[in-house]
């Protein structure tokens, strides 16, 4: 028998013939007959690590293999239940919870969390090897995320995920042994690191070792406050996702229910972020029109709605701040329409009028409380709450929504169009700017108002568009690793792009951080979400932002015209570069007579990438060439703060920016040398 | 006298970084054996040369310093200008080498945790085995293994090395 099975290029799992279809392992051809095989370490879309052994299967004649790492072959007979397998599972989940913090009624995660479920599944009814001893602290230093290696259990997750998505690699395994934890370099804590705040890595986690920090006890603090108006926004990704912890499909488009929930709960209004989107969709439009007609700000145009994307940006590319839209997030708008125009509406003075937003994202919780975002010390945006914070909160409300009937939003900030409601999706942004681009720059009227081109689930998609008889060429981007990859290629000059649409989470705010888990079969809760983005589109009788009445309401009323003084003053903001590293001065050569002159290099990555090593290595060369290498001290720092002028170095107390190879000896030997003959 | 060790650690000049790295290519396989020479000349591998080390490799600070922790070989603490190690393999242990490393801590002031003196003189670790199981209970200083340790034994050798350094100082 096993004969005919190996001509047909099939194998046989529990006892079920497969023939095989390249799958890269045994876990993907179990997957596709429907063979649930346990797994934590297993993402389909991160490299295959095979740290979990969840996976174990029995191969005829091997005996015990991972099922993440192994290939498939013809012939194979596979078994992933037999009973060894169980005890081996068994075992190894005993081991997990040894090591793990197993106060699970009161845990963040509880009742959803994969090892409570998984040791469910396999009836862990003991454990033998004791419980965890010896406890670290927490890490609470941030707005978005809260860390606890207690609960941690190795598995890697949020290592790969770090460093294969978002090109970060804020994780990595310290220590060994008993002692081993996954952690930020040095033991720091996320706010001293380069962490984006994302919580991709908090999405993949299969325990509570890195959660949403939850703002719901505030937050119902504000709305049942009788002195407070308490006024909510709902990001677009929210309303395809709220139903998944209710048991509804994925995609299940539950906007109504969920403004139904708010109201009962006693929120006093609630607004649709899709309608700050049009107003960013007009704001930036209009900014990137100045820059394609070369009337102000250099191309590409990079769209800044991602708070993540933005915060790297300002760290690792201060040359770019120029090219990143000025035009605030949708949020934000929302929040300065909030606090600066329905006060005006409602009649309510500004220190009683509470915003709350309810966001895909953890990231927005750290761009609510930048301080540009603050007004006589109010925030714009008082609380943040994530997709998995108002489920929480509705759970809490004794609410029944399955069965809430559904109300629409307030007027008249409550009608966003399908281009607002597309920006929850990768490529939204891009889609919504093009439908007003096109009839804005033509004047005629846009009919086919669908970019096939824009949208798909690639993580780099590109087209080019015409618009008036000039081809704009647009590319639509995520997940910080490919960000980086994209712009090093533009600046190598291999590509060009006029608008750049980025965005940090996989397929855009529907992967969202602060999204339900998307578990466990990640790729098709995705599509749903995006289909469900994509109908509600279809479903709006106003499909671009330039119909939306709320934009004329808010022109006429309020700020006169897009990018006019007052919606600048109100609706954009700025960027600056950010340091990363202590400014501690690395002391590479130290010079030994009093009478000196201390050069720093700037070492920080843009300086770095733009070849400052070999600067630092030429300065020692011509201090030695010149014989003062007694009287030079010659030192790295991280960062100068002039990124974009780089490279740069510091002689005593001044910057001289954009050294290079070339100019190095003439800087040194007029900077340097005449100040040595003056000390 | 401990203040002044510090800022000369402190202010050890770090001009090798970059030999090392160049030596190694900057090539990120040979990690291990750019913080082997590093430490050799640093006695320990201070956090902004990691972070430089790792800006230089192109890897995560967070990468290099999963490296450096995870190998005993490598400290993130200053170590002391000797070394001491206790051997605590088998034969010594059975002969009494907890014994031997209380009494060495004691003879340094070592409290608590602490491994290295403040004055960055000495420090102590144990070690599994240092093949010298005849001699045991025995210990190392530096390169040298001395033997059949006891308290008066360890008195005169900790003493001998303290007027030993102080001489040198002056």
């Amino acid at each position: 028998m096993n004969n005919r099975v190996h001509e047909k290029k099939a194998l046989t799992i529990d006892g079920q013939e497969v023939a095989l279809q390249n799958e890269k392992n045994i876990l993907e051809v179990a997957k596709r007959v429907k063979v649930d095989i346990p797994t934590f370490c297993y993402h389909s879309e991160l490299s295959v690590y095979g740290a979990c052994r969840m996976c174990l299967v029995e191969v005829e004649g091997r005996g015990l293999m991972p099922a993440c790492s192994t290939p498939p072959e013809a012939g194979m007979v596979i078994r992933t239940n037999s009973p060894r397998i169980l005890r081996a599972r068994k075992m190894n989940l005993e081991l997990y919870l040894a090591n793990h913090n197993r106060d699970c009624t009161t845990c963040e995660r509880n009742l959803n969390c994969r090892l409570q479920e998984m040791s469910s599944r396999m009836g862990v009814d003991e454990v033998r090897f004791g419980e965890r001893e010896h406890m670290v602290p927490q890490d609470r230093s941030n707005y978005s995320l809260v860390r606890d290696p207690n609960k941690c259990i190795l598995c890697g997750d949020c290592v790969r995920t770090c460093q294969e998505i978002e090109g970060i690699g804020i994780y990595d395994f310290s220590r060994r042994g008993s002692r081993a934890l996954a952690e930020p370099a040095f033991g720091k804590d996320l706010s001293e690191v380069e962490c984006v705040f994302c919580g991709q890595c908090s999405l993949r986690c299969p325990t509570a070792a890195i959660v949403v920090r939850s703002e719901v006890e505030e937050a119902w603090e504000k709305v049942l406050d009788p002195e407070k108006f308490v006024v909510a926004q709902i990001a677009p990704a929210v309303r395809v996702a709220v139903g998944e912890a209710f048991n509804l499909p994925p995609g299940e488009i539950t906007t109504g229910k969920i403004v139904a929930a708010l109201k009962k709960i006693g929120f006093d209004r609630v607004y649709d972020t899709s309608v700050s989107a049009d107003l960013t969709t007009l704001e930036e439009s209009e900014e990137f029109f100045r820059r394609l007609t070369g009337k102000g700000g250099p191309l590409p145009h990079f769209t800044s709605c991602c708070p993540s994307w933005v915060l790297y940006a300002e760290r690792n590319y201060p040359f770019y701040l120029k090219n990143l839209s000025s035009a605030r997030s949708p949020q934000q708008m929302f929040g300065s329409v909030i606090k600066n125009f329905v006060t005006q509406l409602e009649d309510v003075p500004p220190e009683k009028i509470v915003s709350i937003s309810i966001m895909p994202c953890t990231s927005k919780k750290f761009e609510a409380r930048r301080p540009e975002f603050y007004q006589d010390e109010r925030a714009d945006v008082d609380i943040v709450m994530t997709a998995q914070e108002i489920i929480k909160m509705i759970k809490q409300a004794n609410v029944d929504f399955r069965e809430l009937d559904p109300i629409p939003f307030d007027v008249p900030l409550g009608l966003g169009t399908g281009a607002g409601v597309l920006y929850g999706v990768t490529g939204g942004v891009t889609e919504a700017v093009l439908r007003y681009a096109h009839e804005k720059l033509t004047g005629e009227k846009l009919t086919e108002v669908e970019f096939s081109a824009v949208r798909g689930e690639k993580y780099l998609r590109e087209a080019e568009v015409e618009i008036a008889g000039r081809k704009v060429r647009v590319a639509v981007v995520f997940g910080l690793a490919n960000v980086q990859q994209l712009i090093k290629e533009i600046r190598e000059g291999k590509r060009t792009y006029d608008f750049v649409e980025v965005m940090n989470c996989p397929q855009g705010c529907i992967g969202g951080g602060g999204m339900p888990l998307a578990y466990p079969d990640r790729e098709e809760i995705m599509k749903r979400r995006a289909h469900g983005l994509y109908s509600a589109d279809r479903l709006s009788s106003l499909r671009k932002a330039q119909d939306n009445p709320a934009m004329k309401l808010l022109y006429e009323k309020w700020l006169q015209e897009p990018n006019s003084d007052i919606a600048e003053r109100f609706l954009h903001t700025g960027y600056r570069s950010r340091k990363r590293i202590t400014d501690e001065v690395i002391r590479i050569q130290e010079a030994k007579e009093s009478q000196k002159v201390d050069i720093a290099v700037c070492v920080g990555t843009s300086c770095y990438l733009k070849g400052s090593y070999s600067i630092l290595q030429g300065l020692l060369e011509l201090a030695r060439e010149h014989g003062v290498e007694d009287r030079v001290s010659i030192g790295a720092t991280f960062c100068l703060e002039r990124c974009a002028e780089g490279p740069n170095i510091r002689i005593n107390e001044d910057i001289v920016t954009g050294v290079e190879e070339h100019n190095l000896r003439e800087i040194f030997e007029k900077a340097v040398m005449s100040k040595l003959a003056s000390v | 006298m401990a203040v002044a060790n510090e800022e000369t650690v402190l202010s050890r000049r770090f001009e090798k970084v970059n030999t090392v790295l160049e030596k190694y290519g900057r090539n990120p396989l040979n990690l291990i054996q750019v913080l082997q020479e590093v430490q050799a000349e640093y006695r320990y591998l201070p956090e902004e040369i990691l972070t430089y080390v790792a800006t230089a490799l192109g890897i995560s600070p967070s990468f290099v310093y999963g490296v450096a922790t995870f190998y005993a070989q490598f400290s993130l603490e200053p170590k002391g200008k000797h070394i001491i190690r206790v051997c605590d393999g088998t034969a010594c242990h059975v002969r009494g080498s907890m014994k031997v490393l209380e009494v060495v801590r004691e003879q340094l002031g070592l409290r608590g945790e602490d491994i290295t003196t403040p004055d960055l003189l000495f420090t102590v670790e144990t070690v599994a085995c240092i093949g010298a199981c005849a001699l045991a209970p025995a210990l190392m200083v530096d390169e040298e293994v001395y033997g059949q340790m006891d308290q008066e034994k360890i008195e005169n050798l900790i003493e001998e090395m303290i007027e030993k350094e102080k001489g040198g100082d002056q």
